[in-house]
Formats: C-alpha cells, structure tokens, sequence
C-alpha cells in the first residue's frame, strides 16, 4: 500500500542493526524527538578518523528505529568528514522512500545524534 | 438530528472527499456559518473597535460586544464584562500566572494542580513555582479500581488543600483520557478547607462539548479556545468571577485599555477594556459568536448525546478489535469523547504510535499521536505515546467504522 513499509524498513525496525551500547566510546549523544518522545542515543569509537565501532540505543517509531539501523551500518568504516556532509536528502536515499515533513524528522533524528557526537569528538580533540 | 446534514454545514467535507476527522480535541472543524461571518466582516465592515464615529466602526463594535454576550450567556457568566477575549486557553491561563499569580502567590504558598493537565495549565505553574519558590503538588489519577480508573478522587482535593494553598488549576475534561471531573465537588471541597484558595478550571475540552455553568461550578476562573468549538484559532476566553474584577491588575498594557494617560501615571478602563490591550482579534470574536449560535442551534445537549452514543460506539469497537490497551475510563456518562490507546502486534510489542497515525492518515483517517501535550501524564501511564480519537457533532458510525478499517491495515503491516 506505501513506499514507506517496504519490507527492508519494517525489517531494520524488527531486528535493527547495531542496536545495544558501547562501553567506553570515543564519542556519543543523544536526543528526543519532541513531537512524539523518541529518543535515541549513539555510542561511537573512532580510529584514525574513521568510525570502527558503533551501537544505538532508545525507542522509537519504525522510521526512526530502522533509519538508526541503516544509517549506523551505512556509517562503518566512514570517514568523521563524510559523516558529518551527509544530509537529509542523503538519509531519504537510504531509506528509498518520500517522507512527509513530520516523519522526516523521525528520520533525521539519528543523523542529529551522529553529527552531535562527531563534532563533540571534534571540539575534544583540537 | 440527522448529521449527513450537520456534514453539509462543513464545506471540508465537499473538498476532502473520504475525510475521517477524528482529531477535534487538537481542533475542531469549521461550518460554513462561522466561516461566513469572518468574511462578512472582512469584507463588509472591516474596521476597528470602539474609535470610530462612523456606522462602519459602530457595526464593529456591536458584533465584538454581542459575541461577548453570547459568550456570557453561553457560559452563564453573570455579566459580559467578566468574559475577557485572549488567544485561547494557554494566554488565559498565563494571563492569570501574571497578572495574578506573580503578585499573590509567594515563597511557600501552594499551587494544587493534577498529572492528567495539559501542558497549559501545567508550565505556566511550574514556571511561577520554581521563580518564587512556592510548592506545587500535582494530585495523581486514581486507578485503584476498574470503575475509577483515570479519575481523579473527588475528596484527594479537600486533604492536600491547607491555608497555604492560594490556587487550584484543574481540568474539567481531561484531553487524554476523556475523564470528565466532578469540578463542583472538588471546588465545594477545597473551599470549605480554604476559602481564600482562587480556583482556575482548564475548559478547553469541555465548552465545545457540554453545557457549562460556571456559577454553579463556584469556580474563580474558567479558561477556554474559541477553535476547539468550531470557531476561528487565535481568539479564547478567560472568565473572570466579579468579584475579583476590580482586584486583578491588567496583564497588558497600551492602548484601548485605558481612561486617561498623563506623563506621570495612567488610570484604567473598567473591565473588560483594562484586560484587552491594543486590536483585539475582532474577527475572532465574531467568529466565535457564530460558532456558539451554531452550537445553540443544534443544541448542546444534543451535541453532548450524539457525541456520548458514538463514544459507546468507539469504546465498543475498539475493545472488540484486541491486542488494545485503553487509557480512558469505560463509563460513558463519566467521559467526554476522547480516546486514547495503543495497539501492540501478535508478539505484544508496542506498535508506536506514530506508525499507527501515519498508516491512518495514508487512508485520509486523521487522528493525533503522541504524548497530546501532557508528558507527565504519559511518564505517568509509562507509555512513550499514544494514539487519540476524539469526537464531534460531525462524526457519525461511519467514520468509526473506517477508523477500524484503518487499524486493521496497520496491523497487517506490523504484524
């Protein structure tokens, strides 16, 4: 009936990915949605600049939580530089679906989390 | 009453075919008549209030003043010049935070309000509080039994009221739970603890719904929007008791509310000009006066007895389609019609919320999910969200009929 419960998104929502904590993580953040109370907290460990290990934890609708899932798979082995360009519309490719305003922000909320965590890294790091 | 006709009086029906309205308690929609009037005075008379020495001006002024009278006289107020137009709900319950609360209400002193509140009569307390170190005690639901379950216990009020206590705030229709409270009781109750206690009641959800008669409540305060009863946003309604008229200072400050201004002080207009500052929003009002005459004209006990008939209706179905968890009490005559629930699939998790509302809205059903502008009341129930149902003079069985339809989508998706 819709692009947006295609059977790759309710699976990652089911059985997410890297889903769980890090005990001692070179970065994490994490935030709520306040329109519908998600949260979601990234753990991160970094080497030489690029992301090794990474976990989410919270709850969340299944836009969130299978965007979580893909967007920490994605973000294995990338470079801090190329995560932190990574956009909106990068997150609706990854997805393969259109998103009305409200649920893209359901989407978007783990890519904050990331980002907050990376430029936390960053600010520590100089 | 046939409601395919009431339907017609709504031109967003003619416009959205299959449209499944369910979500009035977020806001109601409009009839033409109410609609009509707005644009009878923007097109017809459109100038300001109480300046003009021309008809245009005068006619003005008569449709603002007559809607505060309707106002009064829907609400059994015992004047018009105790009905003061605001914004809505929120600016009337900050209107009394301010002007009132900041000036009476000191280290110590207590504030009783509930977990059911909406975050408006909740914030603007929690603010006052936590600036000038008064206590505020938020009195719990009751679930110690089936029948009572979201309810707030008529006689917690009279044992948490002291000398200290300066106000109450508390909802009359709860906008999560449906729960209606028993105001009078409850305001009976902490008046005989502490007389000088000022009483505020959140009515948002019950003036769109019920017949409301705030003298016989014995409240001090009364605090309701013009859009959740069919009229335009951005106008509402804070009832101020006569008594404290004179004793309440302005909220805001400038033109119109005053008599005379000179370079050292100014003196103020009787009331209510010293409560409305600056243009007030004269369409709204009109508008609003329209959405009452409308109301009048179905009748308000009608609207109250079709809505509590489709709210049997939707609890019905709702409990028959399983794997449901209900947050409202099941007891018709001790509710208004807002639902709230949450569905979980064949392995009981939680289907969120916001999956639910957006499968539903893919089908043109629109209901609200979340956590409906009362955290702690989520925190309280110790779900994240939920999904929301609430009912209006326009919705008939059909539109239940397709809310289940929906559901039944959403549960073939998550299953």
């Amino acid at each position: 009936m819709d692009d947006l419960y295609r059977e790759i998104i309710l699976d990652h929502y089911k059985h997410p990915h890297n889903a769980g904590e890090i005990s001692h993580p070179s970065c994490s953040a994490e935030k709520v949605n306040p329109l519908c109370g998600d949260e979601i907290r990234m753990d991160i460990v970094i080497n030489n600049d690029k992301v090794t290990a990474i976990k989410f934890s919270g709850q969340g609708c299944a836009i969130s939580i299978a965007s979580a899932s893909l967007l920490t798979e994605y973000s294995m082995g990338k470079k801090i530089k190329d995560l932190l360009r990574f956009s909106k519309d990068d997150i609706v490719d990854l997805l393969g679906s259109e998103l009305t305003p409200a649920r893209l922000k359901c989407a978007l909320l783990s890519l904050e989390v990331i980002h907050t965590a990376l430029k936390n890294y960053e600010t520590k790091k100089t | 009453m046939k409601i395919s006709s009431i339907r017609n009086d709504f031109p967003v029906f003619e416009k959205n075919k299959n449209l499944t309205y369910l979500d009035s308690a977020a806001t109601a929609l409009k009839p033409k008549q109410v609609i009509d009037s707005v644009v009878q005075y923007y097109s017809e008379y459109p100038s300001n209030v109480f300046r003009g020495l021309y008809p245009l001006s005068q006619r003005a002024t008569e449709a603002y003043e007559k809607a505060r009278e309707k106002v009064a006289q829907f609400i059994h107020a015992h004047s018009p010049s105790e009905i003061i137009f605001t914004r809505g709900t929120t600016e009337s319950i900050n209107f009394i935070a301010y002007a009132w609360g900041r000036l009476n209400i000191h280290s110590n002193d207590e504030i009783v309000t509930t977990i059911m509140e909406h975050h408006s009569n909740f914030v603007p307390w929690q603010e006052l509080v936590r600036e000038n170190g008064a206590v505020l005690k938020v009195i719990d639901i009751d679930d110690s039994n089936k029948d009572s379950l979201f309810r707030i216990e008529k006689t917690v009020f009279s044992k948490i009221t002291t000398n200290k206590t300066k106000l109450v705030a508390i909802t009359h229709v709860s906008n999560v739970l449906g729960t209606i409270n028993p105001i009078k009781e409850i305001i009976a109750g902490v008046k005989r603890i502490n007389p000088h206690c000022l009483v505020l009641v959140d009515g948002a959800q019950a003036v769109p719904h019920m017949s409301v008669d705030v003298q016989d409540l014995g409240c001090d305060f009364y605090v309701f929007s013009g859009h959740k009863m069919m009229g335009p946003t951005g106008i509402g309604v804070l009832w101020i008791r006569k008594e404290l008229l004179e004793i309440i200072p302005p909220f805001h400050f400038g033109g119109s509310m005053i008599e005379k201004v000179t370079l050292e002080e100014s003196r103020y207009a009787p009331p209510p000009q010293k409560f409305e500052a600056g243009t007030p929003h004269i369409s709204g009002a009109i508008g609003l006066g329209a959405a009452i005459d409308y109301m009048n004209t179905i009748g308000v006990t009608n609207i109250q007895k079709h809505e509590m008939a489709l709210t049997e209706y939707t609890l019905k179905r709702l409990n028959d389609f399983g794997s449901i968890t209900m947050y409202c009490p099941q007891i018709v005559r001790h509710r208004g019609g807002v639902l709230s629930f949450n569905l979980y699939d064949s392995e009981n998790h939680l289907i969120h919320p916001h999956d639910v509302g957006d499968v539903l809205g893919l089908e043109n059903i629109c209901v609200r999910a979340g956590h409906h502008c009362a955290m702690p009341l989520a925190t309280r129930l110790g779900i994240p969200a939920s999904v929301r149902v609430s009912l209006h003079i326009y919705n008939d069985k059909k539109d239940i009929d397709r809310l289940i339809e929906g559901l039944e989508k959403v549960r073939k998706i998550f299953k």
